[in-house]
Parts: structure tokens; sequence; C-alpha cells
């Protein structure tokens, strides 16, 4: 099949380093590595790039086939020659995350002062972090302002504070499936995940480079993560109480349901590419992120925000619920912001935003059309 | 084109009236925008910082596809988080008679914006009257064609009517126009005309 696709397809992820990152905790980190690949091409005038961001567990490896996994980009589906994110008209960044495991700086790093991977002893991260580091790497390109930052879920977060933070910088945000603060059951959710992983003895403190992961942990994490990411019915439709490859119940613990059966795939895939203590720390910048913090409101907060904003949530998704993009929306309206909304109908619970994008990409293609349009 | 006709924006001449009275480079919100059809003429064609409230979910998916702000949710949510003189115009076109406390909307939308454009079909034109006298019936013509148990009308006014509410809030009527079908009415507009469209202010 490779053979057969267009050689633009075929991408290849890049690295950059910079020297040095300040961080909110305070800490400094240096240097800094930044994976990320790009989709398109950057016109002369540098003002058709959008900075895709990505959610809790993906990566850099955006859109097109990956040359080194043969695998599609884990939003494909909206990135490409036209598609919602069209790459014959623009061009298209993704990096991985600050305290990932997938090319950028992250607790599964070497310490160039050690020699050692950083563990326990790399610092607490925020998503403003992140969003620092992105803006390096955009500087490095020498763009002066994105056209648009888009992202699902984290990402979204990480869009509303490149909105926030760099106002001058974002033409257009496109927070999708979002939040503008974790609530006390967001925060739940992160933390059995995070207990479950230091509750595995492999866990051992952190220290577990070299040796055996702790992969049990891991998986237990991923294996919540992936209930919230679903939704009642569509764990009905996709499982209901099939039995699995039997006819009757084992009468013990091995896997009867077809349900367990797919958790403990995933649980377990998931521990071939990522790392336990990434889990760790991305999950906490994800839990300490408050738009309102240091601003008073949020109202205040977004009133820093010249960006014109499409905000979109899913019928279904219980993880982040309508009720917070549209607690996103009032604050922007109460201070006369530029914003689109619309809650779409989807059965796919939090996962609608990777899945669902038939009506996504209608949207997304005229609002980028008509903010380009503006600019140009 | 004829003297005394009124073009039209997507087949609607209220809507050529209210692209005659926005002036150009202003703010504008539009209540029950449909598909945005209006904000997107007036946006390309005057250059107006557009925005639209629309309660059902596929003419806002529409009208984002089409690059106009949007958002999903009722008139009253939509006017009650704005604040005072956000906008030069709050345009409410063919709705008044659908919400359910029209004095309230009226109000609301001249506190967000600092014209309110209104256009409603009038009940008192000659063609309603005349259906009801004949028929004793809920009427029934081209601009209520709805059995009443179906309509989404809920308060059925005149122009009459308007002017009178418009004198007990105290606004001020800037600009008044009058249609019928593509014509405009000079004469008799609360028997002849069949849509009105005012542009009030507070007084």
């Amino acid at each position: 099949m490779m053979g057969l696709l267009p050689p633009d397809m075929i991408v290849e992820a890049n690295t950059v380093r910079f020297d040095s990152l300040a961080l909110d905790s305070g800490a400094n980190l240096s240097p800094v590595d930044v994976a990320y690949e790009t989709y398109g091409t950057l016109n002369a005038a540098k003002s058709n790039a959008i900075l895709i961001l990505h959610a809790f567990s993906g990566d850099a490896h955006a859109a097109g086939i990956s040359q080194e996994t043969g695998k599609p980009g884990w939003w494909d589906n909206m990135i490409g020659p036209g598609k919602a994110f069209d790459t014959d008209r623009y061009f298209v960044i993704c990096s991985n995350v600050l305290g990932g495991c997938r090319g950028t700086t992250g607790p599964s790093s070497v310490n160039p002062a050690t020699g050692c991977p950083y563990a326990m002893s790399f610092p607490v991260i925020t998503i403003g972090d992140m969003v620092r580091l992105q803006k390096m790497l955009v500087d490095w390109f020498g763009i002066q302002r994105l056209l648009a930052v888009a992202g699902g879920s984290m990402g979204g977060m990480q869009a509303l504070e490149w909105a926030v933070s760099y106002p001058g910088r974002v033409a257009a945000a496109l927070p999708i499936a979002t939040t503008t603060r974790h609530s006390a059951q967001q925060i739940a959710f992160n933390e059995v995940g995070r207990q479950a992983i230091m509750a595995d003895p492999d866990w051992n403190g952190g220290d577990y480079y070299g040796k055996q992961p702790p992969a049990r942990g891991l998986a237990v994490a991923r294996m919540v993560g992936h209930i919230t990411y679903m939704s009642d019915q569509s764990m009905r439709e996709k499982f209901g109480r099939r039995l699995r490859g039997k006819e009757s119940f084992s009468f013990g613990f091995d896997v009867d349901f077809e349900v367990e059966s797919y958790l403990r795939y995933r649980g377990s895939q998931f521990v071939s590419r990522f790392d336990a203590n990434s889990y760790l720390y991305i999950s906490k910048a994800m839990d300490y992120f408050d738009l309102t913090s240091g601003n008073g409101t949020l109202a205040a907060a977004l009133e820093q925000s010249h960006s014109r904003f499409l905000v979109i949530s899913f019928t279904s998704d219980w993880l982040y619920p309508s009720y917070q993009s549209q607690e996103l929306v009032r604050a922007l309206r109460s201070r006369n912001r530029d914003v689109a909304y619309v809650e779409l109908e989807s059965n796919y619970g939090h996962d609608a935003f990777l899945v669902d994008v038939a009506e996504q990409t209608e949207m997304v293609r005229g609002f980028l059309a008509a903010t380009f349009e503006r600019l140009s | 084109m004829k003297p005394g006709l009124v073009r039209e924006i997507y087949g609607r001449s209220d809507y050529a009236i209210i692209g005659e009275i926005v002036e150009p480079k202003t703010k504008v919100l539009d209540l029950g925008c449909g598909e945005g059809e209006l904000l997107e003429w007036l946006a390309v064609n005057k250059g107006v910082d557009a925005r639209g409230v629309e309660i059902s979910n596929s003419r806002v998916r529409r009208a984002i596809a089409r690059g106009v702000s949007v958002f999903q949710g009722d008139i009253d949510q939509g006017l009650a988080d704005y604040p005072d003189q956000a906008f030069d115009y709050v345009i409410l076109s063919q709705t008044l008679q659908e919400t359910r406390d029209p004095r309230k909307v009226l109000r609301e939308m001249l506190r967000v914006g600092r014209g309110g454009i209104v256009a409603f079909p009038n009940f008192g034109h000659w063609r309603v009257r005349l259906s009801m006298l004949l028929s004793g019936r809920a009427p029934r013509t081209a601009l209520f064609p709805y059995e009443w148990y179906e309509s989404p009308n809920i308060h059925f006014l005149t122009v009459h009517d308007f002017e009178a509410l418009t004198q007990v809030e105290g606004l001020v009527v800037e600009r008044r126009f009058f249609l019928a079908g593509h014509r405009k009415v000079k004469m008799l507009p609360n028997l002849l005309a069949e849509v009105a469209v005012f542009l009030v202010r507070r007084g």
C-alpha cells in the first residue's frame, strides 16, 4: 500500500535543541530537545502556519505516514491535502510536549549533568511550560503569528494557554473537547492512574530505566483512561456483555468479557509506547492547569486574548463535559471576544474529537478559511 | 430595477433592508441567525464584525462552515452574557413573534446594542384580517402558513402594536420600512405591509 501513496504523505520526525527553558516552578531545564513534524509548505509571508497540539498520550506524529513506523498520524483524518487542516493551503506543525517520551525532553531523557535518565529528578512541569517551549519552536521557524493553534483535550488546554499567554501571536484558537481547568472528577481519574503506576513495585521510585518498567501499573492506568474516553453507549455498542471466544463463563478471573479483553489489550499496547514517569508528569501538569490562576477570573484571563475562537464539545463526552466548554464560551462572550461554539452530537464520548470528524471538518475548514482571508 | 422595488439578499427583502441600514465596519449581533447568510453578506459586503446566536445545532454548524462566528444557544442566554453596548446593532429578524417575552428581549437587545433592528411579519395585513373574517378560524396566509397548533409564532403583533410598544418602552424609532413582497409600502402600512423593519434606539 505504502508504495501507492503520494511521496509527500510519508513524514519524518525532526528534532531541534534549545539551550535552556525556564519553568513555572522556578527550575531551569537545559538543554531541551523538541521533536516535531511538519506538513504542507510555509508561505513566503509565513502567515499560513497552524500549530497542532496533541492530547495526553499523543506525539508529534499527527498526520501522514511515519517513515519510521509506517503508521498514520493520530489526527490524520483531519490533517492533510483537502482535509480540515488543509496542507495544500496551510503549513501544519505538531511537536511532542515537554515531559513527553516521544523525542521531546522528559523524565526518560538523559540528564547531561549525571549521564543518567532524569526519572523523578525531572522538574515538575506545567501546561504553561509546554507552551513556552512550543513558542521557542515557532520563533525558531521565524513565524511571527500563527494562523491557528488547535487541539483536543490536553491539546485544547495548550491552545487556550497560547491564546492567553501570547495574544499577538495567535490569530485563531480551536480548543476542542477541553476545559479551562480540571474538575475534581478529572483530577480524581488522573490520580487513580498515578497511584496505579506508583503502586507497582517495578516503578521503584521512578528508577526503572534499563530495568523492568512498571508495566502492570501503567497498563491499569491506561485501562482507566480508556473507560473515560468512551461513553456508556459506545461501550454497549462495541462490547455489550459479549464473551470473549467462549460460550459460557469460565468461573475464574481470566478474561470472560470482550470488554475485559479490550482493556487488557489497550493497557499492554500502551506500555510499549509510553513512559510511566511521563504519565505522572504530564497528568500532573493537566491537573495544575487553571486558566483563571493569576488573573482573578476566567473572563479577565480571556480578555487578554485577541484570537478568534472556535470551541467544540460533544454530547456524550463525560470526561470533558459540554458545560466546561460553555463556561469558556460564556466568559469569552462576557468580554465580547469573537467566539463560535457548537456542541456536536456524538456517541463516542471523549474520543469523538478523534473519530467523529465529518462535522468538525466542515466547520474547521470554513473557520480557518475566513480567518486566513481576514488576515490577508 | 423598477422604482419602489426592493432587491433581495438570499431571497429575502427584509435582509436587503437590513443590509441597507447597517453601516460599514460596525459590530453586529444577529439573534436567531439561521445559517448565517445575512451575517456572511454583511461581513463580505460591509466589512462588519459579525456574530450570531442560533438554537439549531445543524444551522450553527453550517453557519460556522461559512466562516461566521455563531454560537449555539437560545436568545435569552445569548444576550445575557454580553456586556452593555457591546454591539452597534442587534438584529432580530422575524423572530420577535416567537419569543416568550418579547419586551424582555427588546430591552436586552438595547442593553447589548446601541441600535436594535427588528423585522417582523405584520399580523394586521389585510389578507390576515380577511382570512380570519371569512373563515372564522385562526388565519392562515402565505406569511402565517401554520396550523395554530404547529405555529412557532406565539405572539401576534401588527405595525401599530409595535409602534405602541416603542412608546411604552420609551424607544426612539430611527427608521421604519414596510414591505409587501419586494415592494416598499408607502401608505397604510398596517393594512398593506407584510413585513415591517424597524431601527430603534433607547430614548
